[in-house]
């Protein structure tokens, strides 16, 4: 009995209303989508950046000039913080999340559409307030993606520690605000908002895994937000929560009493679920793609849920392996470690299931899969080297050292960055309407791929060899001049990988406007954003409200009339 | 399943059609209040341990509290506690559908936050003139204090304080704002326009209320959208969510209240 929903129906009027200050979901998506969009690009050059000043430290930039080192730790801070924030967190919970979420619980849209506009124009104001930390007198702050005090406590203690670092608390206070608005969002409409059928174990894993991260920005940004609003008295109001007492260029400074850890506690307590947040929708849209593109239901459905929702829980028990080397009780060290490889158990559960589903499937090797596997191959590379640096025997020797700076890429950045490629390249044809070239995609995957992979291996070397990170000018520094030709290789390869970019960029916008135009489901996926037309109406099902028979992933069924069922087809006998 | 499927949460959405039964309540605001305690209360924890953390590691933590403000703490903890019990009597009388009641009770709630706001700021002007400052505070005219020789010696105390203590009191503010607009609607605004103005003019200007009191000017911007934009009149359901706050927010007290105070007490 599907009559047209009184409210949703109608699409408000006028651009504003309708692009700008939008309440649909999928605009707000889209939104979040292009910030994140605008966000790599900065990061990227800033990484670009750093890579030129590693091996050529005096070179005279075109309009630049030469990169100081203090600009060099300016430039990794930022680079750090715009791609964890604004990239890693915004692009997948925020723009695919907030379109496809609704979509794939049959919901015409957000429980709170008024908070979802807020949530994103808040990420907005804190992208743009950090971005001015570049222009402020001192430029941006110098204290890396972590923030730790004194360093961002003191604005004596370097140039860019005066305002830029305000700034830089600021941005992130807001962007804890704005998460937390989008998490309570993701979380009612879970919770409330799923069509007749839905029950929690048909959901889609992008929708648990949407659900589990939204539970853990829930928990942890607002932790976050106090620790930067104690970071702001100490540096405006002379408090010392982070501070000991410290003499800077000679000058005792008024604070005292203060501790450095309580920093690294706060910090980290959010910290370390935040990786789980940048990287759970990339295991959930894998998921997704694995199973589509073999043909093939999910290996372990169940296992994968639980495996998802142990991640989390357990993430938020093991923030102190980041503090092994700040003079961390023993005894502790020895618990978190134990903690941290616990982690270990359901990431890899995860694993094989991935392989699972793979394994003896009718693989479409299309370009959604090939960055699904991409992420597999990383999130294993990245993983392994995980439980060596849990070892705190192990991490005296490789803390803070270019060994963690290559675990954390593959596993967070590149991996999830391909989750984030994967998801494009999957649904750009249901929210533009059109196909993406597929020569332009594989030569897109197969690029970075080689790429990052000869970017960030080495750095598990340079790592062990003893090289520190944060570091500038190694060039200068005689014992490490051995080191600098993987150096320059990493840099060669950086150069050819952000090249690359360009051809998602180009095939993006091309297909955007000149694509061959896509059929509802051109994947032949069953969930429930495929049932509706491309792109969707702005109810998101056109009046109808979908009732749902099936599981998410019910392909190659035995008896069916195609090789998948939706999750709309009727009831059969033969799928229970 | 057919017959839990939900009708309410429908209606709230102005969805048509059947859909999955809710899982905490047909209520969508009340689940989204829910999980804003959730993180709220990790925001408060974290500021607790920081408070903890300082406490522990800091030698010889100053326990100057004396009669007079234990006295004055315990008045405040006791305009919060009833400032429950007349909240829930105002939840009550919205599920009667008891407007004048439901008013009545949530004035009652009011009157009490706004008495335990004034009582604190009055304790934290005192304690201010007797030099419980920051060290980015400008100092009181006459100095020399009591509490001026434990901010030296133990910075940690009044910046814990300050920060837990302001915190919370940000909430209670809030807190009494939103109770104005669910009950009064329209007719709140200008009344907390008359205090904001007011305050401003009768707080001396070395009285950090004297700007602190902007607050209500901001409460009185976001209300006013508020209201505006979505003019209809609040239900039951409203009162409840907004109670499941007050709630929450005096619980916090009762945590603060202990810490902060009844173990700095001077014996
Ligand atoms: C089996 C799973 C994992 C284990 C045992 C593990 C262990 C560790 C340890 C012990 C460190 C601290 C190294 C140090 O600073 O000395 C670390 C750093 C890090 N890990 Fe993992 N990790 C795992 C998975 C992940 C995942 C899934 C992500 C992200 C998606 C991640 C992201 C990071 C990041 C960002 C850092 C460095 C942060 C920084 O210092 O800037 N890790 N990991
Ligand atoms: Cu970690």
């Amino acid at each position: 009995m599907a009559t047209p929903a009184s409210v949703h129906a109608h699409a408000p009027q006028g651009f504003i209303r309708r692009y700008i200050f939008s309440l649909d979901h999928k605009v707000i998506g889209l939104q979040y989508f292009f910030l994140a969009l605008t966000a790599v690009f900065v990061g990227m050059f800033l990484s670009l950046l750093m890579r030129i000043h590693l091996i050529w430290p005096t070179a005279v930039l075109p309009l630049i000039g030469t990169i100081q080192p203090e600009t060099y730790l300016s430039l990794l801070t930022m680079h750090g913080t715009i791609m964890v924030f604004f990239v890693l967190t915004t692009a997948p919970q925020g723009g695919f999340g907030n379109y496809f979420l609704p979509i794939q619980i049959g919901a015409p849209d957000m429980a709170f559409p008024v908070l979802n506009m807020l949530s994103f124009w808040t990420t907005f104001v804190g992208f743009v307030v950090i971005i001015c930390a570049f222009f402020v007198t001192g430029g941006a702050p110098l204290h890396g993606w972590t923030g730790y005090a004194p360093l961002s406590a003191l604005p004596s203690a370097g140039p860019g520690e005066q305002l830029g670092a305000d700034l830089w608390i600021t941005s992130i206070a807001i962007f804890c605000i704005a998460s937390l608005m989008g998490a309570l969002n993701f979380l009612t409409t879970t919770l409330d908002m799923r069509a007749k059928g839905m029950t929690l174990m048909r959901m889609p894993l992008t929708v648990w895994s949407w659900f589990i991260t939204a539970i853990l920005g829930l928990l942890a940004f607002g932790v976050l937000l106090s620790a930067g609003i104690l970071l702001l008295m100490d540096r405006n109001l002379g408090t010392s929560f982070y501070v000991p007492l410290v003499v800077v260029n000679g000058v005792v400074l008024g604070h005292k009493g203060g501790s450095p850890l309580l920093w690294q506690h706060l910090f980290w307590f959010f910290g370390h679920p935040e990786v789980y947040i940048a990287i759970l929708p990339g295991m959930g849209v894998t998921s997704q793609i694995l199973s589509t593109f073999s043909r093939k239901p999910i290996f372990g459905y169940r296992a994968m849920v639980y495996a998802m929702l142990s991640i989390g829980f357990l993430g938020f028990m093991v923030w102190g392996h980041h503090m092994f080397m700040s003079g961390m009780s023993p005894y502790s060290a020895f618990a978190f470690s134990i903690l941290t490889m616990c982690i270990g158990v359901p990431s890899a559960i995860k694993t094989f299931n991935w392989l699972g589903t793979m394994y003896k499937g009718r693989i479409r090797f299309q370009t959604p899969m090939l960055y699904a596997i991409g992420f597999v191959s990383l999130f294993v590379s990245g993983g392994l080297s995980g439980p060596f640096l849990a070892q705190p025997v192990l991490d005296i020797q490789l803390h803070d050292t270019y060994f963690v700076v290559g675990h954390f890429h593959l596993i967070m950045g590149v991996a999830a960055i391909f989750g984030i490629f994967a998801a494009t390249y999957y649904w750009f044809p249901k929210m533009f309407g059109r196909m993406m070239n597929e020569t332009l995609g594989k030569l897109h995957f197969f690029i970075t791929l080689a790429g990052t992979y000869a970017i960030f291996m080495p750095m598990h070397y340079l790592g062990m060899a003893g090289q520190t990170r944060r570091y500038s000018q190694f060039t200068e520094v005689a014992y490490q001049t051995k080191l600098i030709p993987l150096q320059t290789f990493m840099t060669y390869a950086a150069f050819v990988t952000i090249a690359a970019q360009f051809i998602f960029v180009i095939n993006l916008f091309w297909s955007m406007f000149k694509g061959p135009k896509a059929s509802d489901n051109p994947w032949e996926a069953t969930t429930l954003e495929w049932t509706t037309a491309t792109p969707p109406p702005h109810d998101n099902f056109g009046g109808v409200t979908p009732v749902v028979n099936h599981g998410p992933y019910e392909y190659g069924v035995p008896g069916a009339a195609r090789d998948y069922v939706m999750q709309t087809d009727p009831a059969t006998a033969a799928t229970h | 399943m057919a017959n839990a499927a939900l009708e309410h949460g429908a209606v709230e959405h102005g969805l048509s059609g059947v859909y999955e039964a809710p899982l905490f309540g047909a209520y969508s605001k009340k689940v989204g209040m829910w999980l804003f305690l959730a993180s709220d209360s990790l925001t408060f924890g974290a500021l607790l341990f920081a408070f903890s953390y300082n406490r522990i590691s800091t030698q010889g933590w100053p326990t100057p509290f004396g009669k007079d403000s234990i006295a004055n703490a315990t008045i405040m903890t006791a305009c919060l506690l009833s400032s429950s019990l007349t909240m829930v009597l105002g939840v009550f009388a919205a599920q009667r559908r008891d407007r004048a009641w439901t008013r009545n009770w949530l004035l009652a709630t009011m009157v009490f936050g706004t008495a335990f706001i004034v009582l604190h700021g009055m304790e934290w002007s005192k304690l201010i003139s007797e030099g419980l400052t920051l060290p980015g505070f400008p100092k009181p005219a006459g100095q020399a204090g009591e509490f001026a020789a434990v901010s030296a010696a133990v910075p940690q105390f009044p910046a814990t304080f300050f920060g837990l203590t302001a915190m919370h009191m940000l909430h209670v503010t809030i807190g009494v704002i939103y109770l104005g607009v669910v009950a009064f609607r329209k007719w709140f605004l200008p009344v907390l326009g008359v205090i904001w103005i007011a305050g401003y003019f009768l707080i001396p200007s070395d009285n950090v209320f004297h700007y602190g009191i902007h607050a209500l000017g901001l409460g009185l911007l976001v209300s006013a959208v508020i209201l505006f934009l979505k003019p209809k009149d609040y239900d039951a359901h409203d009162v409840e969510v907004a109670g499941l706050y007050w709630h929450f927010v005096d619980l916090v007290w009762m945590f603060i209240f202990p810490l902060v105070y009844l173990m700095s007490t001077r014996i």
